[in-house]
């Protein structure tokens, strides 16, 4: 899978596609931790504070 | 013509490889991707509640500052004090607890819904206000959401909880601890734990979940009100 990802990053060299996989690894980062995780985390019950019958 | 058998080993063994590898990486994946989230617990949804506390604080010391503006007006005076309402999701006093630290202060919001949870702890809609006979309730998370409440079992009888209203400054002092079931609704009774009982006296009741990272059970802290200082003129 990395490595399939590795061949169709941009760039010829490998210095343009470490700088092309470090975008990529970013933005994926922050899709998840600002749109993906925020939509997940109601549905963890790790924090329940109220008492109800 | 026959191929030849060494071949079609290694090409077999090449494509198990290659199924082994992908389902490798997959794995590690979302390994990675799951310790993303559990950070994102701990200290993702606490940068929002940051947030939320700034604001709700400042809107308390706004409220405060005009409170006094109007005592000293001579007119206003005499008229008695109105309590303002206090609307779902606002904030109605500060709450700090001088033996989890001097800078422990959490503006309290009104309501104990999810979203008001994630702004701060949260008072119990119908329970009694800072300072009013019965229970004032709260409720805060104890793990994600800047954890206000992750070191409440830490307090130890006659340690004090100060609440500060608008109108007053109301100190309690802790009674006890308890650990109960989710559906032990007599915590929150106008008597903690005793819900016939009409009360005479003012308490306190926080709530919060345990054991920690767990929603099995509720960590219950009762005080009950020491002193009342009002509100410098």
């Amino acid at each position: 899978m990395y490595g399939w990802i590795w061949r169709k990053l941009p760039g010829a060299t490998t210095t343009a596609r470490v700088v092309a996989a470090s975008v990529l690894a970013a933005v994926t980062a922050a899709v998840l931790w600002y749109a993906a995780f925020p939509l997940l985390e109601p549905a963890v019950p790790l924090d329940e504070v109220t008492v109800r019958k | 013509m026959a191929i030849p058998r060494v071949r079609i080993i290694a090409e077999y063994s090449d494509r198990v490889r290659a199924i082994l590898r992908t389902a490798g990486e997959l794995s590690i994946t979302a390994g990675v991707i799951m310790m993303l989230f559990c950070a994102y617990l701990l200290w993702g949804t606490s940068a929002y509640t940051a947030r939320q506390q700034l604001l709700l604080q400042q809107q308390l010391a706004e409220e405060a500052a005009e409170a006094a503006k109007k005592a000293q007006d001579v007119a206003e005076r005499d008229k008695k004090p109105e309590i303002p309402k206090i609307e779902l999701g606002g904030a109605l006093a500060l709450l700090r607890i001088p033996s989890l630290g001097r800078d422990y202060r959490y503006a309290v919001v009104e309501g104990v819904d999810t979203e008001h949870l994630k702004r701060g702890p949260g008072h119990y809609p119908g329970t009694a206000m800072p300072g009013q006979l019965g229970n004032f309730v709260v409720s805060g998370h104890r793990t994600t959401y800047s954890a206000p409440f992750n070191r409440i079992d830490e307090l130890q009888r006659g340690d004090d909880i100060v609440v500060e209203a608008a109108e007053a400054r109301y100190t309690y002092r802790v009674t006890s601890q308890d650990i109960v079931q989710p559906d032990e609704t007599e915590v929150v009774a106008p008597v903690p734990g005793k819900p016939d009982i009409t009360p005479t006296r003012s308490f306190i009741t926080l709530l919060t979940c345990h054991p920690e990272y767990s929603a099995a059970q509720r960590l219950i802290v009762y005080g009950v009100l020491r002193e009342t200082q009002e509100r410098k003129v």
